[in-house]
């Protein structure tokens, strides 16, 4: 049961210098060195064949709010767009900061979940920024990270001691960079366009202090901290210096803060409301040349449904945030098309990257490791129909866009779970 | 009057416009104007039409003069403010405007703390939407009776200073303002703290300046805007005391100014703050002016996005 002889693809697998016209055998759910016995064979000819990716920043929405997302249509999501496993955030209701929740994502990932779902824990109570979270019984609890994503804690003193109290046992923080006084009640970015529609700017500079505040906090206590969904050019920067310095910083990027600038809020459609911000041309920029030289090692779409009727308001009151994980690796894609990323590093940056990050053994197509795997058509057109989309919501900048490229087979365990043309 | 084609259902900003378009709203508006001064001034261009007054803002100048324009073409009007809406029982703005359509109104005037809000609700209705000012964004009507007023005062519009003093980050009326002067071709300078007042906005074809007695020195038009406390954050400058030693109009600067220099201002006036009480009411201050003007420009407004197309028989 659970194998698989995918033939004569393109084999990109980082984490083992792979990058060669091979097949990939499935064993009982493993990766095995030769093919069982009357194992099914998917052919990969022409295709691209990678370890199963991993999304290290969703919003599942269970419990709580499971109008906009559950963990099975989530997960059934991430599987459409090539993902086999997924890194919640905690930012449900009640918080995961407390290992009563915890158990009960792990309990209907087990249920519904369709792909891999590693919960994150909160930094702190009620993601409140104001006193820790159980740390040490998430981590018992199966938390693979901690971060107050959607929030950021102000307190440097707080921060400091979870970032200290996490590395006891060696949990990584993850954290999303707002420094709430800059920012304020900012919808978009400051500048040109904000000033231009009359919307209250969130100014760069309000990402870059908490970037620069975790440098010198990872620095001072030799502990990693991964800074979630970069926006702004002067970051990238901070985030470059600090690693040549040999500090345990690291970045990551969104295909949304790739992709577009602020000027696409002159409609004032609220699809394109997202917290951080996308910003200007130059930032676009900056985050490109990080995602190119590795100072941005990792991809992660922010995937953040919200109800349609919630965003049909007016831009200043509609909810920060947009579904992403069945554009993101089109929209990565394209970056390899245009040549402002080589296809291995696009690799890297949803496999082995942050899986080395959150030390889960997934990541590669090592003999021996679980047998997620994703097959991408580089070459196969389509066009995004978010109405059609397995997400509960409907909230994506991109509907209607074309695009070059997608997953085709999305196999977990040896299993396929969505393949083009036959979904399961 | 020669005639031309209006073909904007709705008003959302000046930005939308063409220098035509403005010219065209201003000539129409300058047939109105007689109407207002007739012993019986109505006329029955929008007789049967409704108007709504959807001010989710609290407002009494716009919303007034608004309703007194409509009633001048002969619509109906409803006035709706956002204590008395259900909008504070948590109905959203969709809703609510979809009700108005409903109930067949053929024209919602909205003012919004929220910018975009108009544009919002245009993709939504096929009613006429007409941007009472949203948020920090636009207030084309003020723009518009701005114009008009520099207008019928200087004959022209193009090649003049035009200085817009205060509050210019926070202020809707700074940006109609500024896309229209610039569309009409006047030289538009910014001046204020440089706080309110960023760089930014040279982007937009504006000159910048953060000292007072070079914003005013050349000035043709000096127009002063209100410091607006709900609308602006603690930390912008340091005191209302301050700002009016730095940059209000007071009558010593005022006397260094070219002596043919309009005041304007839109309103509220804070006396004392941005403007010396004495200076509001001299004989080159045309705030009173530029009300009786805001009531021609937006009969002309209601009259032109209702589908009116003579301008000049408009008035008959």
């Amino acid at each position: 049961m659970n194998s698989l002889t995918i033939k004569n693809g393109r084999v990109i697998d980082p984490a083992n210098g792979v990058d060669a016209v091979r097949d990939v055998f499935v064993v009982d759910g493993k990766i095995a060195s030769a093919a069982a016995k009357g194992a099914e064979a998917i052919d990969a000819t022409g295709k691209i064949v990678t370890p199963g990716l991993i999304d290290m920043h969703v919003h599942l929405r269970e419990p709580g709010r499971s109008d906009k997302e559950t963990i099975e249509t989530g997960t059934r999501c991430a599987a459409r767009g090539g993902f086999t496993s997924v890194v919640c955030m905690p930012n449900t209701s009640p918080a995961a900061d407390n290992t009563g929740t915890i158990a009960f994502i792990k309990q209907r990932a087990a249920e519904a979940g369709c792909v891999n779902v590693f919960p994150t824990g909160a930094i702190t109570k009620e993601l409140k920024g104001e006193e820790l979270a159980p740390i040490g019984s998430l981590k018992k609890a199966g938390v693979v990270a901690i971060t107050d994503d959607g929030r950021c804690v102000q307190n440097n003193e707080l921060m400091r001691r979870a970032v200290e109290y996490s590395k006891m046992f060696d949990l990584p923080v993850l954290d999303h960079c707002q420094d709430y006084n800059l920012a304020a009640d900012g919808v978009m970015n400051e500048g040109h366009w904000s000033v231009a529609l009359g919307l209250r700017g969130w100014p760069a500079v309000g990402e870059d202090v908490i970037v620069a505040r975790n440098i010198l906090l990872a620095e001072q206590l030799d502990w990693h901290i991964h800074c979630q969904h970069i926006s702004s050019a002067r970051s990238v920067q901070l985030i470059r210096d600090a690693k040549k310095r040999g500090i345990k910083i690291s970045g990551e990027a969104c295909p949304h803060h790739f992709t577009l600038t602020d000027e696409c809020v002159k409609t004032y459609d609220a699809n394109f409301k997202m917290n951080p911000p996308v910003r200007t041309e130059r930032d676009r920029a900056a985050i490109l040349e990080g995602l190119a030289d590795g100072t941005l090692e990792i991809i992660a779409s922010d995937h953040a449904p919200h109800c349609t009727y919630e965003k049909e308001v007016e831009f200043d009151v509609a909810p920060f945030g947009i579904i992403g994980l069945e554009t993101e690796l089109a929209l990565a894609l394209e970056l390899v098309r245009k040549n402002a990323l080589d296809l291995p590093r696009l690799v890297e940056t949803f496999t082995i990257n942050p899986a080395r990050l959150l030390r889960l053994k997934k990541g590669t197509l090592s003999v021996g490791a679980d047998a997620d795997v994703t097959v991408i058509d580089a070459k196969r057109e389509w066009t995004y129909d978010v109405t059609a989309s397995a997400s509960k919501s409907r909230n994506s900048p991109f509907h209607g866009w074309n695009f070059s490229g997608r997953a085709v087979a999305t196999i977990v365990a040896g299993e396929i779970v969505w393949r083009e043309n036959g979904q399961r | 009057m020669k005639a031309m084609a209006w073909k904007h259902k709705d008003l959302l900003g000046i930005q939308e416009l063409t220098a035509g378009e403005i010219t065209h709203v201003l000539d129409t508006a300058a047939a109105f104007k007689e109407v207002g001064q007739r012993a019986v001034k109505k006329v029955p261009s929008l007789r049967g039409k409704t108007m709504v007054n959807l001010f989710i803002e609290p407002s009494t100048r716009t919303r007034t003069s608004f309703e007194l324009a409509a009633k001048r073409l002969s619509a109906d009007v409803i006035n709706i403010a956002t204590t008395a809406s259900s909008l504070v029982k948590g109905e959203t703005l969709k809703d609510t405007a979809l009700n108005l359509q409903a109930l067949n109104a053929d024209i919602i005037v909205i003012r919004h703390s929220a910018a975009g809000a108009p544009h919002f609700l245009s993709r939504l209705l096929k009613a006429s939407v007409i941007n009472a000012g949203d948020g920090a964004h636009e207030h084309p009507t003020q723009a518009l009776l701005d114009a008009f007023t520099i207008r019928e005062k200087k004959g022209r519009i193009a090649g003049l200073n035009v200085t817009i003093l205060g509050d210019i980050l926070y202020s809707r009326v700074a940006r109609s303002n500024i896309w229209l002067l610039t569309k009409l071709g006047a030289h538009v300078t910014l001046a204020g703290p440089s706080t309110l007042v960023p760089r930014v906005f040279e982007e937009f074809g504006c000159r910048v300046t953060h000292d007072i007695e070079d914003a005013i020195r050349d000035a043709d038009v000096i127009n002063l805007l209100r410091i607006q406390h709900e609308r602006q954050r603690q930390t912008m400058f340091p005191s209302i005391g301050e700002y009016a030693a730095m940059f209000g109009l007071n009558k010593e600067r005022f006397g260094r100014t070219k002596p043919d220099a309009m005041i304007m201002h839109p309103g509220p006036i804070n006396r004392g703050v941005e403007i010396d009480s004495e200076i509001a009411d001299c004989g080159r201050s045309v705030i009173l002016e530029q009300v009786t003007n805001g009531l021609a420009v937006r009969m002309a407004v209601l009259f032109l996005c209702s589908g009116g197309k003579i301008a000049a028989e408009g008035a008959e």
